[in-house]
């Protein structure tokens, strides 16, 4: 399951918005895995790992705290490191850049937590359809239409916020 | 009605489809069907822009890694946790298990196999198919193939010595129109794999061989990716993967005179 230990801890970061919290659930998460791990018969561990993930992020209370929660993307406003030695050599560019960058975090972040799933599944860990109805539980028609709507959303605020 | 406006119900029920489409899960012709459709439908023209722009706007975010603080404590808490998540499979084995020593002591033994299959998880097949074809492809750039140009396989078989922990068989088949071009060292299945480079007509043809563990044994089997063929077969406790994009019946022949040769 390590290998898939990113893909687990961005999903809880996306769905805890706090990163305490999402370590409160990877680590509960890696746990329950390790536990069930000598039971699992299926084809896919990402997507189980991401399905316990998400469980285990569904029943901590934390994930309803909303309000007092910090989204990830406005924690400093000082760009981070991996961002600023993203390729850019012009330092103004990369301020725009991560300015940009924490804009569209924050936009993700508003989502309601069912769209916000879906589409960080598909944009960030590149899940097919089926991975994403396996780790959420939905059928893939529900998928499909929550990551349309979630696309809708965030092109909308994104466009509202003069965001290319 | 600006709260129409809001509202992103698709006007046009094949939007779903372009996103489909768009994410890679429509088959060819599913997607040549939607191209006829789309071409003269301009709701779904402009959906296809905003997928594209939408895209353009999530993926120019860096993946972040977990930070190694917070990998080092989960690695800590699954220490401490093993020891318990072992114990659990031991209550259920007891139950049927007439001889009640070796039914702990089986039940124990599954439990750690499986807390170690857990921590180094090897890739599943698909991804180890992936793997091995990622790899030849990358392998066929200009300059990576060989690591030892040799169609001598007396040559070929000693440069392993020593660069990898076991000693793979090596073959010649020039008389049958696979000739040996050389051999490299790779990296597959978390572990240093030998890949020896034959030669048919045009085509490269990559034999990965590796000592197989017992997570090999369920793995199958032949099956074609981007145009690469793949082929899989254990033998003499070694893993073998041909990969190339010779046609299928070329490869199979490959395989054959390999299981059959000496």
């Amino acid at each position: 399951m390590l290998p898939h230990l990113d893909a687990a801890f961005n999903l809880a970061r996306w769905l805890m918005r706090d990163p305490e919290a999402a370590e409160d659930v990877l680590q509960e998460a890696m746990v329950r895995a390790l536990t069930y791990f000598a039971g699992f018969k299926g084809v896919n561990p990402r997507a189980w790992l991401l399905q316990i993930v998400r469980n285990t992020a569904y029943g901590s209370l934390a994930l309803n705290r909303g309000v007092e929660t910090v989204p990830i993307a406005t924690e400093s406003d000082e760009p981070v490191a991996a961002e600023l030695v993203s390729g850019d050599d012009d330092p103004e560019v990369a301020l725009l850049r991560s300015r940009e960058s924490r804009q569209v975090r924050a936009l993700i972040a508003a989502l309601p937590v069912e769209l916000r799933e879906t589409l960080v599944l598909r944009e960030f860990e590149e899940f097919s359809y089926k991975e994403i109805a396996e780790a959420t539980q939905t059928p893939i028609g529900t998928v499909m239409s929550r990551l349309w709507r979630a696309r809708q959303l965030l092109a909308q605020a994104a466009a509202a916020e003069g965001l290319p | 009605m600006s709260e129409r406006r809001q509202d992103p119900a698709p006007a046009c029920d094949k939007v779903l489809l372009v996103q489909a489409e768009f994410d890679g899960e429509l088959d060819a012709a599913q997607a040549a069907a939607l191209e006829a459709h789309r071409a003269g439908c301009p709701i779904c023209q402009a959906a296809q822009a905003e997928l594209l722009r939408t895209r353009a706007l999530l993926r120019a975010e860096p993946y972040e890694p977990t930070p190694d603080d917070v990998r080092a404590r989960v690695m800590a808490r699954l220490r401490q946790a093993q020891p318990q998540a072992a114990a659990a499979p031991r209550l259920t084995r007891r139950g049927w298990s007439r001889l009640w020593g070796s039914g702990i002591g089986f039940g124990l033994g599954a439990a750690c196999a499986a807390a170690i299959a857990f921590l180094v998880v090897l890739p599943q097949r698909n991804d180890l198919v992936d793997a091995v074809v990622a790899d030849h492809i990358r392998a066929l750039q200009p300059g990576h193939l060989e690591d030892v140009v040799s169609t001598d396989q007396h040559t070929v078989k000693p440069w392993f010595d020593g660069r990898i922990d076991f000693a793979p068989p090596v073959k010649d088949f020039a008389a049958e129109g696979f000739p040996l071009k050389g051999g490299r060292l790779d990296y597959l299945d978390n572990r240093p794999v030998a890949a020896l480079v034959y030669q048919r007509d045009k085509h490269i043809i990559d034999l990965y061989v590796w000592p197989a563990g017992d997570a090999s044994a369920h793995l199958a089997s032949d099956t074609a990716i981007q145009g690469y063929n793949v082929a899989h077969w254990t033998a003499d406790g070694m893993n073998f993967w041909a990969v190339s994009d010779v046609e299928r019946g070329q490869l199979d022949d490959f395989v054959a005179l390999w299981k059959k040769a000496p």
